[in-house]
């Protein structure tokens, strides 16, 4: 599914990413973990394609397909989708018309045909209540005036309507009280799917008592320093970031 | 931005304006200058009354007494009054009676346009019905549903036509809002319009459609000054679309028009504009210069008068659409959207003059800038001494687009009445980075998702246009703005 290969990116001329490997295969949920400043938002921002971050170096495959090449909206329609950690306002745009937008954009891309305003009703209908949530919402504007849970929450719709390939989740667990935290989760754990691979960053091991991953890796200094189950969080937990920072040594 | 983007930036933003053919077709046109004989010319071309001929004649000299105004944001050469033409129509022997008779160049020009000439097979209620008045240059080429409108009592023509068959209501009316002394565009509207529609709604009758007017500049060197006179009697209603384009010239041409409304007791008149003129090319180069009086009186007892105005063309735009609000209790509102882009340059906005008791007015401006562009708005409210609890509330929102461009605002607020209200709010935002990479890692190119922010933060503007009209304008919103993202 997902193969990143020696990753070098820099911002600004400043090297962030220093050799990156990654293997994702198809339904497995991975959680990074890391410090502030190992690198985790700028793996999240190189995969989706933002402007100011500089590949110098390495290879990212998305089913074969070179992801890097790609323009954000490309990656879109191959299948990457961004949770953000900060999902952006979008005043007088309904979360209705944006997610019909969105979707419309994407099948056009793929060669689909779009949908009419009957069957976009219908599908938006359906992916609200999947994630137990009120149709009022999609009649506000996008993000705006929504609580931290909402906002979260709202880029779980878009992501269940968008039906990507891979989500990449960056530090979804920011921001938000306990309660939040569990229905975020929820909304997540319904989308995982066997062919739908998760990218989960985070900072706390808290985010994944709820979202379990297959595997968990630490990134630290631009590179995965180590990987391994589930329990390599509690490890970290326990012992802190500094134990796997052979530079920090 | 690379190289690649840019070049597929500007090639868009070349090709957007899509309605920058030239019709072909034989036009008498007259000869370039402006003198009391190019009036006369005009009034004889027209078969006018004497009158009419004494109006024009006293506005002209009074246009020459008056200097051009200097006091809006805008930028540009000297124009050269003498060089331009006042008069161009399309060659037709005699005037057409069906559009059977009209040429069929000229039907093929409005097909073009998508603007419907030919009277639509309808079933009740299925499709919204519009009645046209197609203004190509300075004359009037065709106006439909006439007929169905005359059973209505309602008057909906040419002016010149209506100067002849309703000479009692037009003598009455012209200028009763705009004066001919009242500015140096309007004066020389006054002088030399040549042709607009004319509407009257009779007491107690709400118009079954929507009435429109498409205005066209074909011919080269000339400026259109058409004459709007809307009224609307005791209790009448009636909406009212204005849509402009003009081919692509590299010369700037000028278009000052007046438009005139009348609302009476009980009246509403809902105005609605798409402005698209040509804005010149990409570097500046030619477009249409928009120096337009648009006022409306609200005569009447609880009479409402309602612009909205989504203006995208234009080299240069200056215009403000006004409410005199005379009547107790009437109600006047200005709903604007101003883009400017590349070159382009707007100051507009509105006026709103409170005399009547419990008066109220809202004012909702949103200005757009990207490019090089540079949008000024610039209103007045002003209450008198005897607007008794009149209210005014304005909001007044820009969007800036790239780091070139820039937004204004310039209010003036007088109140001579302790128990008015007026309250004003402003705010300058840009379209962020964060925004446009959002809708694109959801799947919408920078375009689209320019397209689609922009829209947003036009919504409440948008809103109150006529539906036929607002999805055509949202769709504008977003070719307005192509090339100003990579």
């Amino acid at each position: 599914m997902l193969s990143i290969k020696n990753l070098h990116a820099e911002i600004d001329g400043k090297p962030i990413l220093k050799g990156l490997d990654l293997e994702i295969k198809a339904g497995e949920v991975h959680a990074i973990m890391g410090p502030n400043g190992a690198g985790k938002s700028t793996l999240s921002y190189v995969l989706s394609g933002r402007d100011g971050y500089t590949v110098t170096e390495g290879q990212v495959l998305l089913n074969g397909q070179d992801v890097l090449s790609m323009k954000p909206e490309e990656r879109a329609a191959a299948g990457v989708f961004l949770a953000f950690q900060y999902p952006v306002e979008i005043p007088g745009v309904t979360n209705m018309n944006f997610l019909k937008t969105a979707l419309n954009s994407i099948r056009k891309a793929r060669g689909e045909s779009e949908l009419d305003a009957m069957q976009m009703l219908k599908l938006l209908r359906a992916k609200a209540k999947l994630l137990g949530m009120s149709e009022e919402m999609l009649k506000r504007a996008v993000n705006v005036g929504f609580s931290g849970g909402e906002k979260k929450r709202n880029d779980i719709l878009q992501m269940a309507v968008l039906e990507p390939k891979l989500c990449v989740l960056d530090e979804t667990d920011s921001g938000l009280d306990i309660d939040a935290l569990k229905v975020v989760a929820e909304g997540v754990n319904t989308l995982r799917a066997a062919d739908r691979s998760m990218l989960v960053i985070t900072h706390y091991q808290r985010l994944l008592d709820y979202i379990k991953p297959d595997y968990v890796h630490v990134l630290a200094y631009g590179r995965i320093q180590r990987s391994g189950g589930p329990e390599l969080a509690l490890e970290l937990e326990a012992k802190g970031y500094a134990a796997f920072a052979p530079e920090a040594a | 931005m690379n190289a690649l983007t840019k070049e597929r930036a500007s090639a868009i933003a070349e090709q957007s304006y899509k309605y920058g053919f030239v019709t072909d077709i034989e036009s008498e046109v007259a000869p370039a200058g402006l003198s009391e004989d190019t009036i006369r010319f005009i009034s004889a071309k027209k078969e006018e009354p004497s009158w009419l001929l004494e109006w024009r004649l006293k506005a002209f000299h009074h246009w020459q007494k008056m200097a051009e105004p200097d006091w809006a944001m805008v930028k540009y050469p000297p124009i050269d009054y003498q060089a331009a033409s006042y008069y161009a129509a399309p060659k037709q022997k005699n005037k057409p009676k069906s559009l059977d008779e009209v040429d069929p160049e000229l039907l093929r020009t409005y097909e073009k346009l998508g603007i419907p000439l030919r009277e639509q097979e309808v079933l009740a209620g299925v499709t919204p019905r519009i009645a046209v008045d197609a203004v190509f240059d300075s004359v009037s080429v065709a106006t439909t549903y006439k007929k169905t409108l005359e059973d209505a009592g309602i008057i909906f023509c040419p002016i010149s036509e209506a100067v002849k068959t309703h000479p009692e209501l037009v003598q009455r009316y012209l200028g009763s809002v705009v004066p001919v002394t009242d500015n140096y565009f309007a004066a020389l509207n006054s002088a030399v319009f040549t042709d607009g529609s004319f509407v009257y709604i009779p007491k107690g009758v709400r118009c079954p459609m929507e009435l429109s007017t498409y205005f066209r500049i074909n011919a080269e060197n000339t400026g259109q000054f058409e004459r709007t006179l809307i009224i609307a009697d005791d209790a009448a209603y009636v909406s009212y679309l204005e849509g402009c384009t003009a081919p692509k010239r590299d010369e700037n041409q000028l278009h000052a028009a007046v438009v005139e409304l009348v609302a009476h007791d009980d009246a509403q008149i809902k105005y609605s504009t798409v402005q698209n003129w040509y804005p010149g090319d990409k570097d500046g180069k030619g477009g249409i210069y928009n120096f337009v009086t648009k006022r409306g009186a609200c005569r009447g007892k609880r009479s409402k008068i309602s612009w909205t105005q989504v203006e995208t063309g234009s080299a240069i735009t200056w215009k403000y659409p006004s409410c005199v609000l005379q009547g107790d209790d009437s109600v006047g509102e200005f709903y604007s959207v101003a883009i400017t882009n590349n070159y382009q340059q707007a100051d507009t906005g509105t006026k709103m003059i409170h005399i009547g008791k419990n008066t109220r007015s809202t004012i909702i401006a949103k200005g757009i800038s990207a490019g090089r562009a540079q949008s000024t708005y610039r209103g007045l409210v002003r209450m008198l001494r005897t607007a008794k609890g009149a209210r005014n509330r304005t909001q007044c929102d820009s969007l800036l687009i790239g780091d070139q461009c820039g937004a204004h605002t310039v209010p003036y607020i007088e109140s001579r009445q302790p128990s008015a209200r007026v309250e004003h709010e402003a705010t300058t935002s840009k379209v962020s980075e964060d925004q446009l990479f959002y809708c694109q890692q959801r799947g919408l190119n920078a375009e689209e998702a320019m397209a689609l922010i922009v829209n947003g933060f036009c919504k409440e503007v948008l809103a109150e246009l006529p539906m036929e009209f607002a999805v055509e304008a949202q769709k504008l919103v977003g070719i307005s703005l192509e090339g100003s993202v990579g």
